[in-house]
């Protein structure tokens, strides 16, 4: 394909490739709506028919794991804003910096993720046959939070793959990063890698409060 | 369009009131507004939620500065959402079959 400098043979002008880059990662993006959407959909209709234990079962989650991971995933997003910022204004020193910062924020929320899940598996909250909300709860209200779990394991496991797959893009991003080569004129990985981190990072500002928050006042 | 650069200021503001956001909403579902109005509490952690959702998509995401063709496509995703959600949710509440 022909190609000068960053320019591909069928764009006319850097911005107009750029604007299209943009525009066909959050077409991708809109797909991704959709696709956790299913989920949610899923979720509030179970929740609806099913609050009491929708609720008993959210209370054994850890109030103070999720938070932190909802603050260190924001924090994560906005270090991935500043190498976005650090690429468009060519401080090329900074961007590994910034990158490598969302690693590593990415990394601790996907170890609280494991922390979170490894108890889940020692209170015998994973949907199957040694399933068991509470000693001695009936089998109704067992079948119905193994639904709660099998949602929140659907739900925060896809999240997670996608920020496994964020992970790797991040890697890859990183070593782009340290040849030098996102400038000013060109940073439309950066920008779009950012996109979708950003993405992963508002299903899970849903996810928490759907999830961890079901009438903990009570 | 895309040449606007947002400023770290900008960025940084953000973060605080995202940070903000997410104190709130964990205290405010250790209150019991239901005794106001059924049902208040999902409403008000569902409104939180969709702030900070905003406020991510304008600012760190430049749709606030994006073109409107970028825009349009946003705007989309979510209207189609909105149909799956709202279309499905209205058939089942509006059923008197008990779903259990």
């Amino acid at each position: 394909m022909h190609r000068t400098g960053e320019l591909y043979g069928h764009f006319q002008t850097m911005e107009q490739q750029k604007d299209s880059a943009t525009l066909g990662m959050w077409i991708f993006l809109s797909t991704e709506i959709l696709f956790f959407g299913g989920l949610f959909l899923n979720y509030t209709i179970n929740r609806h028919t099913f609050p009491a234990v929708f609720a008993d079962a959210s209370k054994t989650l850890s109030l103070q794991l999720g938070t932190t991971n909802t603050l260190v995933l924001i924090g994560s997003s906005f270090t991935m804003a500043m190498s976005v910022w650090c690429a468009e204004k060519g401080k090329k020193k900074l961007i590994p910096i910034f990158l490598l910062l969302t690693l590593i924020l990415g990394g601790i929320f996907l170890g609280i993720k494991g922390i979170e899940y490894h108890d889940k598996y020692v209170e015998h909250h994973i949907p199957g046959l040694s399933f068991e909300l509470a000693p001695g709860s009936d089998v109704a209200t067992n079948a119905h939070a193994e639904l709660y779990f099998s949602l929140y394991f659907g739900m925060t496991g896809l999240h997670a793959l996608h920020m496994v797959v964020g992970v790797g893009l991040l890697c890859w991003l990183l070593k782009e990063a340290l040849k030098g080569r996102f400038t000013p004129e060109y940073n439309t990985p950066v920008e779009n890698i950012g996109l979708y981190w950003h993405f992963v990072d508002i299903v899970w500002i849903y996810l928490f409060p759907l999830l961890y928050l079901i009438d903990r006042h009570k | 369009m895309s040449e606007h650069i947002v400023s770290p200021k900008i960025y940084g503001a953000i973060f605080f009131i995202l940070m903000i956001l997410t104190v709130t909403t964990v205290y405010a579902a250790t209150v019991d507004l239901n005794t106001y109005f059924p049902g208040l509490n999902v409403v008000v952690a569902l409104l939180i939620a969709t702030c900070k959702a905003i406020l991510v998509i304008l600012f760190f995401m430049h749709a606030y500065y994006s073109t409107r063709r970028t825009k349009l496509i946003i705007l989309c995703g979510f209207f189609w959402l909105a149909i799956m959600l709202f279309m499905t949710l209205g058939d089942y509440v509006s059923r008197s079959w008990d779903m259990r």
